[in-house]
């Protein structure tokens, strides 16, 4: 009886089994890679918008507070969008000529709100609370990155889960004093610049974010990490 | 003749292989079946009937998707019904091609070896019966690969205190075992099968099925050790897969099913319908191919006896449970005994009471448990019976809890009977495929059941 297979088959054989492995692993890899990307998280990208507004210029530059703006960030869960009306305090008087700021003038004289482009967005399965982070002492610029350093809006982490579970699972590695928390130039607690917190000085991170967890009545590691604090 | 088959004879027993056979013969009459018999009307006509009912399956579990799990009977407080009771089921029906495939093989049980190619195969399309059920029960089925642990965006793993992800584990692997060793028990087969194919086609397909096996000494001690190691590995998951599936009841508090007996007599329980379901398959199959000489009253004989056996360790398992209802003096388990007993859901429980425990007692009788009429008919009722068993452990302990003002009843829907009816066809679909394009028989195992396969020293 003739050979049904090429002597190749054999060799072909041998690489398909071989193959298959690395191939599914392969293939594995890259579906992980390609889920923590920018292109599926975002994170980065400078969403196009009506009016080319500058972190940047206003923070950095002017010194303007974040709460200037983002009015209810201490209270609400919300951190807020200002009104045009906040634009026009100033804009009412300078750059009034402006054409980058027409959509701006437009949208005061018509009473029609800018259509900003939301660049930081959560699924809406996850309940988030700006207020509670604020106010037991997580930085802006711990999540939003150095947004004083943005000439354009961008998001600055993944906001996957394990983003946030990081922090949830050691708070103390993030937190910083309450008075702190809007200072874009704030620096973690080094030798060289300690940190003074209750006429306490500290060195190191870990120590203050420990002592802060305590002062700040943050909750048990198990209930801040428990399901139903973010998927209620 | 030579000693080991004249003891089989001597001990008044029918042989497992019917005298005047030889090799050539074996291999002419099981690869017949494949390579040169034609498809019967019945053959169409059974198929086509199994197909339908897939294809009403598919409807059911599309509409399902589309609609959520609120079109099924399942709810508050009962929320475990027909997808829990048919993958209990399905699972324990695969248990009998393991034991008879690995167990047997290691305690050198020769009456195995015509048996064991489709308990073999009936395993595996139960195993996939059953996966179905938990990948469709979980309300976002796309997201069912989070059952599995894996490396996330999310940094979170599966609960791995909770029996449902031991059951992961558990039928995972041991669909992962059934088809390696269901496989490589076919590879000497698919040479055969190679090399009296006529049709090119189906050369290469046997062919490249068959791996390049050429039968030298080298090939056959590879694929003894390979065989060996896959029974090895195989025994314990007959005892283990089905215990983990009890833990999803015994580890919960509800009256009902936490108890210790479970493991021993869920596992019992998963040989009798297992073995039960062998037969099913078997009576008509060599009835129908005319294989009575390699499937013979012995088999059927033995077969019988196990399920005599198992049967008696399930009896016991109820025994002591009615007995703990009474002893333990706990009020919630005397009432599940009482409402058993008595309560809404009575008539399923005697039914199983009849069914498992009282019907197959028959088999004591010598002439009923060599007739293949009455055995497939008391397999027929042990299925029913065990169907009902996992019915009353997830209803009727579920639909009474703590607080009366929880009670409810359970009213499987259409959409329950659709996808359960469409899994026997799917079942019994491939089961039609299976005898028509694979070696239902061992064939080479059958071999060393001849007096030409001793080695005369």
């Amino acid at each position: 009886m003739s050979q049904i297979f090429h002597r190749s088959a054999n060799t072909l054989s041998r690489a398909t089994i071989f193959g298959a492995v690395f191939v599914i692993a392969a293939l594995g890899w890259v579906a992980y890679e390609v889920q923590g990307s920018p292109y599926v998280t975002y994170a980065g990208v400078r969403k196009p918008q009506p009016v080319p507004f500058s972190h940047q210029h206003h923070v950095a530059g002017l010194g303007i507070d974040c709460r200037y703006c983002h009015t209810s960030v201490e209270t609400s869960s919300f951190a807020g969008i200002p009104p045009t009306k906040t634009c026009m305090n100033c804009h009412s008087q300078i750059w009034t000529n402006a054409q980058l700021l027409e959509p701006v003038r437009a949208s005061y004289r018509s009473g029609q709100s800018l259509q900003w482009t939301r660049v930081n967005q959560l699924p809406d399965f996850v309940f988030f609370n700006h207020s509670i982070h604020v106010n037991k002492g997580v930085g802006c610029n711990t999540c939003h990155g150095p947004v004083d350093q943005m000439p354009l809006m961008y998001q600055q982490e993944s906001l996957q889960m394990e983003w946030c579970l990081g922090c949830h699972r050691a708070p103390q590695n993030n937190l910083r004093p309450r008075d702190q928390v809007f200072n874009m130039r704030y620096q973690p607690p080094t030798s060289a610049h300690p940190v003074v917190v209750d006429g306490q000085s500290y060195t190191d991170q870990v120590d203050l974010g420990t002592a802060l967890v305590k002062k700040y009545n943050v909750r048990s590691v198990g209930d801040i990490t428990s399901c139903n604090t973010c998927h209620r | 003749m030579d000693e080991q088959y004249k003891t089989t004879v001597d001990a008044q027993q029918t042989p497992v292989i019917e005298p005047g056979h030889t090799f050539a013969t074996v291999t002419e009459k099981i690869s017949a079946i494949v390579l040169t018999r034609p498809a019967s009307n019945g053959w169409f006509l059974g198929f086509g009937i199994a197909f339908l009912a897939t294809m009403m399956m598919l409807y059911a579990i599309g509409y399902l998707f589309l609609k959520g799990i609120g079109i099924w009977g399942s709810t508050i407080p009962i929320g475990w019904g027909f997808a829990i009771i048919n993958f209990v089921w399905w699972i324990g029906i695969g248990h009998a091609g393991t034991l008879i495939s690995a167990i047997l093989l290691l305690l050198r049980q020769s009456w195995r070896n015509s048996i064991n190619r489709f308990a073999e195969a009936m395993t595996l399309f139960a195993v996939a019966c059953a996966g179905i059920f938990p990948a469709i029960h979980v309300g976002r089925p796309w997201l069912a690969y989070w059952l599995f642990p894996y490396p996330n965006t999310m940094r979170v793993w599966p609960q791995f205190r909770s029996p449902l992800m031991w059951d992961v584990f558990a039928v995972s692997t041991y669909a992962t075992i059934s088809a390696l060793f269901w496989f490589i028990g076919l590879v000497p087969d698919m040479a055969t099968l190679r090399d009296r194919a006529a049709h090119p086609a189906a050369r290469l397909i046997y062919g490249a099925l068959s791996m390049g096996w050429r039968g030298s000494a080298r090939h056959w001690h590879r694929y003894e050790t390979a065989y060996l190691l896959l029974a090895g590995l195989a025994t314990p998951l007959v005892l283990s897969v089905h215990t983990v599936v009890s833990f999803d009841f015994a580890i919960g508090i509800v009256p009902g099913w936490h108890t210790t007996i479970f493991p021993p007599y869920f596992v019992a329980g998963a040989i009798y319908s297992g073995f039960a379901m062998v037969l099913m398959l078997a009576i008509p199959i060599r009835k129908i191919y005319g294989l009575e000489d390699f499937i013979t009253e012995r088999h059927l004989q033995n077969s019988a006896k196990v399920m005599l056996a198992t049967g008696l360790i399930v009896a016991y398992g109820y025994g002591i449970e009615a007995f703990m209802g009474w002893y333990s003096g706990d009020r919630y388990d005397a009432f599940t005994l009482w409402n058993r007993l008595h309560g809404p859901y009575a008539i399923p429980y005697w039914s199983l009471l009849i069914c498992n425990i009282f019907i197959p007692q028959v088999l004591w009788i010598r002439k009923l448990r060599t007739s293949p009429v009455a055995l497939f008919l008391v397999s027929g009722v042990i299925l029913v019976g065990m169907w009902l068993e996992r019915f009353v452990i997830v209803v009727v302990s579920l639909h009474r809890d703590f607080l009366t003002s929880s009670w409810g009843m359970y009213y499987p829907t259409r959409w329950d009977w659709m996808t359960y009816i469409g899994t026997i066809g799917m079942f019994l679909a491939a089961i039609f495929l299976f005898v028509r394009l694979l070696p239902m028989i061992s064939i080479f195992e059958m071999r060393t059941l001849l007096p030409e396969a001793e080695v005369k020293e």
